[in-house]
């Protein structure tokens, strides 16, 4: 810094992720006629990357508990998984695909095509949540409750976790297709990729748990 | 060399007129901070009253008073008294006013952005910390009272119910709940900081260019995201374990108040320390790496030099973050660990040293040879290195596992935590406070009063808690209400007397502070000039109290390193940031 004055400066070194973009650029221009200006576009990407970040420590926390718990005493019982598991996995598992058909169809302005995958992607999230209670009455009719044992315990709750994180997922999805985009400050192509992205998490984050509670057991 | 454009805006991003969408549900960053320091400054309140309560019993416990039930306070209340200070300064004012409170202020003006990335997410965060707050608080008022287990409400006593003692009942609960509930306003704030940081900088504003007051909040930003998510499913499991009769945490065969537990068998309270200080060992960085980032910004302002290694100085800062990852088993070395990990745990923590030295180092280089202002502002960062290296080196003393045994549940602990964590970190706000005063409401504090008050403090903190190392090699319990059981603690009585009386005369010192921040407000003398510090960050190159949207809807553009103090050949001793090279007036 001493020494120089002028030679020292460089101007307007934008960098990576330094700097706000041009304001009208792109498709996420909202209102710019007010004093502030608009969030990049990028802004959500990085959010959401945060946030699934988070969402991962919630979820390591609760597996290495899992572990550890498994490892203590002589308590630990096997939970036997209700099959309707694998049927709710592969749901979930299509839902992912067509989530991105309906993606496909937005960017090539097949706004009708669209809505109809965005609904049958959302009525396959629905449909996972009530296979996951089916799996829970079927666990409770076979005498495994909350507190039966500490692998059924883990069982409702991070089946319960996990849930409440999708129906998230599925209040995004009823967002992105009931929400009047004209006005806002992204586009709605954006928020589908937004919703996709979490959505796609979702998915391989059950694929996760689903491993850890059948081979783990 | 600024030029503000007419603030009126349209459409939703017009300032707001009412009151309620102004002062209340505002969306506006400045706003918000204040909010959050309001709520800090309510809980240092209410959590000082407390520990005054606990220093009146602890000095004198016989002496009746008539604030308490029947008199004399019990050992329970004690505990409650101890437990809400602990959680109330951790949480609400040491989480709250560093970060959410100074960070929300000046992050989004310091790097030249018009607001956080999401304005919307950044009210619902305060108002989630607020609901916190009260039903944490609320835990006074409902039967049996606050809960007893202390601010890491270890089970099986947390986890047992109304059968291990009063408070431990509903009050527990509400604890639990309320702590829940913080999580999640933190996730909220630390996601919506990181990605102002990552996303909304302004034109030159590269990351060597931002301030050390930046680089501390992204870096307590990153540490909050990532710790309290694990916070939060640790209380979920405690939850469960209380309310719906699982057994994460408790063992078989306990024996509680005479009443065998059967209900419960096979958990290890274990699991939750593991959990508990993975957040609570980063936590503690949250609270002093904000104060760090200010006191390297003052002692450069004030001292009109440089930050002595500024690179350094970034590097400390995510070192001691990263490392604050890899430590919590030092909280844990009385819990009849592998001896191995403890030493893998003992090593990992005197690292921090490292870092820790580096910018103790820096802070002496960046004052050394400087032309010292010794205002308000100064003192108190200078203060804070001062506490900042008193409660360091007793952690070297606590990182080894050998002298932890015996210090660990004395009151050497408790002299190191609140210097290093709650004093030094509260120092930091202190010099915050009276030097952005004048940016926030366009007046300075009184220097005068402002003096006293650092005086008073400084050496009241050091009067309080230095006898308390002496306590602890001593073998003083902590968490004991009452020091009358054996010969060796009535000799340490005296002491406590004194530690009392010294922290009444800081308390006092407080409502010193108190007048002069209200006092100020009202009356203080008035900043008429923009940067009445000349320093060289980008909030001094706006009116005081800033407008609406910041930058009056113009983007600033950034030439220049934060720190551009007596920079040979220049005019000035400060190059603002935002000022373009063709106008640095030449000597």
């Amino acid at each position: 810094m001493p020494g120089t004055i002028v030679d020292d400066v460089e101007i307007i070194d934008a960098g990576h992720g330094g700097g706000t973009p041009p304001p009208a650029g792109g498709d996420d221009d909202g209102d710019s006629s007010g004093s502030r200006r608009p969030v990049p576009r990028r802004a959500y990407f990085t959010a959401l990357q945060l946030g699934l970040a988070a969402i991962v420590m919630f979820f390591m926390a609760l597996a290495s508990s899992y572990i550890v718990r498994k490892g203590l005493g002589t308590d630990w019982q096997r939970t036997p998984l209700p099959p309707v598991l694998w049927f709710n996995t592969a749901i979930l598992l299509t839902s992912s695909v067509t989530i991105v058909v309906a993606r496909r169809k937005l960017e090539g302005g097949e706004r009708g095509a669209f809505q109809t995958w965005w609904w049958v992607t959302t009525g396959l999230g629905v449909l996972f949540l009530a296979g996951q209670i089916i799996a829970w009455r079927e666990l409770a009719a076979a005498g495994m409750l909350l507190a039966t044992n500490p692998s059924s315990s883990f069982f409702y709750l991070l089946t319960a976790a996990h849930g409440a994180h999708l129906g998230g997922g599925i209040l995004a999805l009823f967002y992105v297709a009931f929400r009047p985009w004209s006005r806002s400050r992204i586009s709605q192509g954006t928020a589908a990729e937004l919703t996709s992205i979490y959505w796609h998490f979702m998915d391989g984050l059950w694929i996760f748990l689903f491993a850890l509670l059948t081979l783990g057991r | 060399m600024v030029t503000h454009e007419s603030g009126g805006g349209h459409g939703h991003h017009a300032p707001p007129s009412g009151f309620i969408r102004k002062w209340v549900f505002s969306v506006d960053h400045k706003v918000i901070g204040i909010q959050y320091l309001c709520l800090a400054i309510f809980s240092v309140f209410l959590g000082m009253a407390l520990s005054f309560l606990m220093r009146l019993h602890l000095a004198w416990p016989t002496v009746k008073f008539f604030f308490f039930k029947g008199g004399v306070m019990t050992p329970e209340q004690y505990l409650a008294l101890m437990t809400m200070h602990g959680t109330i300064m951790v949480f609400m004012v040491l989480t709250t006013a560093p970060q959410s409170g100074f960070g929300n202020y000046f992050l989004p003006i310091q790097i030249g952005a018009a607001d956080m990335a999401f304005p919307v997410l950044n009210m619902l965060s305060f108002w989630t910390t607020f609901v916190s707050l009260c039903v944490m608080v609320s835990a006074f008022f409902v039967a049996g009272g606050a809960p007893i287990g202390g601010w890491t409400s270890y089970p099986t006593l947390s986890a047992l119910g109304e059968i291990a003692g009063p408070g431990q009942g509903a009050g527990e609960t509400l604890w639990i709940v309320g702590l829940a509930i913080f999580c999640g306003a933190s996730l909220m704030g630390a996601l919506n900081f990181i990605t102002t940081l990552i996303d909304l900088r302004t034109k030159g504003m590269t990351l060597g260019r931002m301030p050390l007051t930046c680089w501390t909040w992204f870096v307590t930003a990153i540490l909050a995201l990532l710790a309290f998510g694990v916070l939060l499913a640790a209380c979920i499991l405690l939850l469960l374990d209380r309310l719906a009769g699982t057994s994460f945490f408790i063992p078989g065969g306990l024996v509680v108040t005479d009443q065998v537990i059967t209900w419960h068998k096979g958990g290890s309270p274990l699991l939750w320390q593991h959990l508990f200080w993975f957040f609570g060992h980063p936590e503690v960085y949250i609270a002093i790496l904000p104060g760090m980032g200010v006191a390297s910004h003052l002692l450069s302002t004030f001292s009109r030099k440089p930050v002595f290694g500024y690179r350094a100085m970034v590097g400390a800062v995510c070192g001691i973050g990263f490392l604050g990852f890899c430590v919590w088993g030092h909280h844990m070395f009385v819990s009849g660990m592998s001896p191995y990990s403890a030493f893998a745990f003992s090593i990992l923590t005197m690292t921090i040293g490292v870092p820790s030295a580096i910018k103790t180092f820096n802070w002496l280089g960046t004052i050394w040879g400087g032309r010292i202002t010794f205002n308000c502002a100064m003192l108190f960062a200078l203060g804070f290195v001062s506490l900042f290296v008193t409660g360091g080196l007793s952690g070297l003393f606590l990182a080894q596992p050998s002298l932890d045994l015996y210090l660990h549940d004395a009151y050497f602990v408790v002299a190191h935590f609140h210097l290093i964590m709650g004093v030094a970190a509260i120092f930091g706000m202190f010099g915050a406070l009276y030097f952005w005063f004048p940016k926030m409401f366009g007046r300075f504090m009184h220097e005068g009063i402002g003096k006293v008050h650092f005086w008073l403090t400084f050496i009241g903190v050091y009067a309080i808690f230095m006898p308390m190392h002496f306590l602890g090699l001593a073998g003083n319990p902590r968490r004991y209400s009452e020091m009358t059981a054996g010969p060796f603690l009535v000799a340490l009585q005296p002491l406590h007397a004194f530690i009392s009386v010294a922290a009444f005369v800081t308390i006092s010192a407080q409502l010193l502070f108190l007048f002069n921040f209200l006092w100020s407000l009202k009356a203080g003398k008035e900043a008429k000039e923009e940067n009445p510090w000349h320093a060289t960050t980008l909030e001094w190159s706006i009116p005081s109290p800033p407008p609406f949207d910041n930058f009056g809807g113009r983007e600033p553009v950034v030439y220049h390193g934060p720190y551009e103090f007596s920079v040979p050949g220049a005019a000035d001793d400060f190059i603002p940031q935002h000022l373009a090279p063709e106008l640095v007036r030449k000597a």
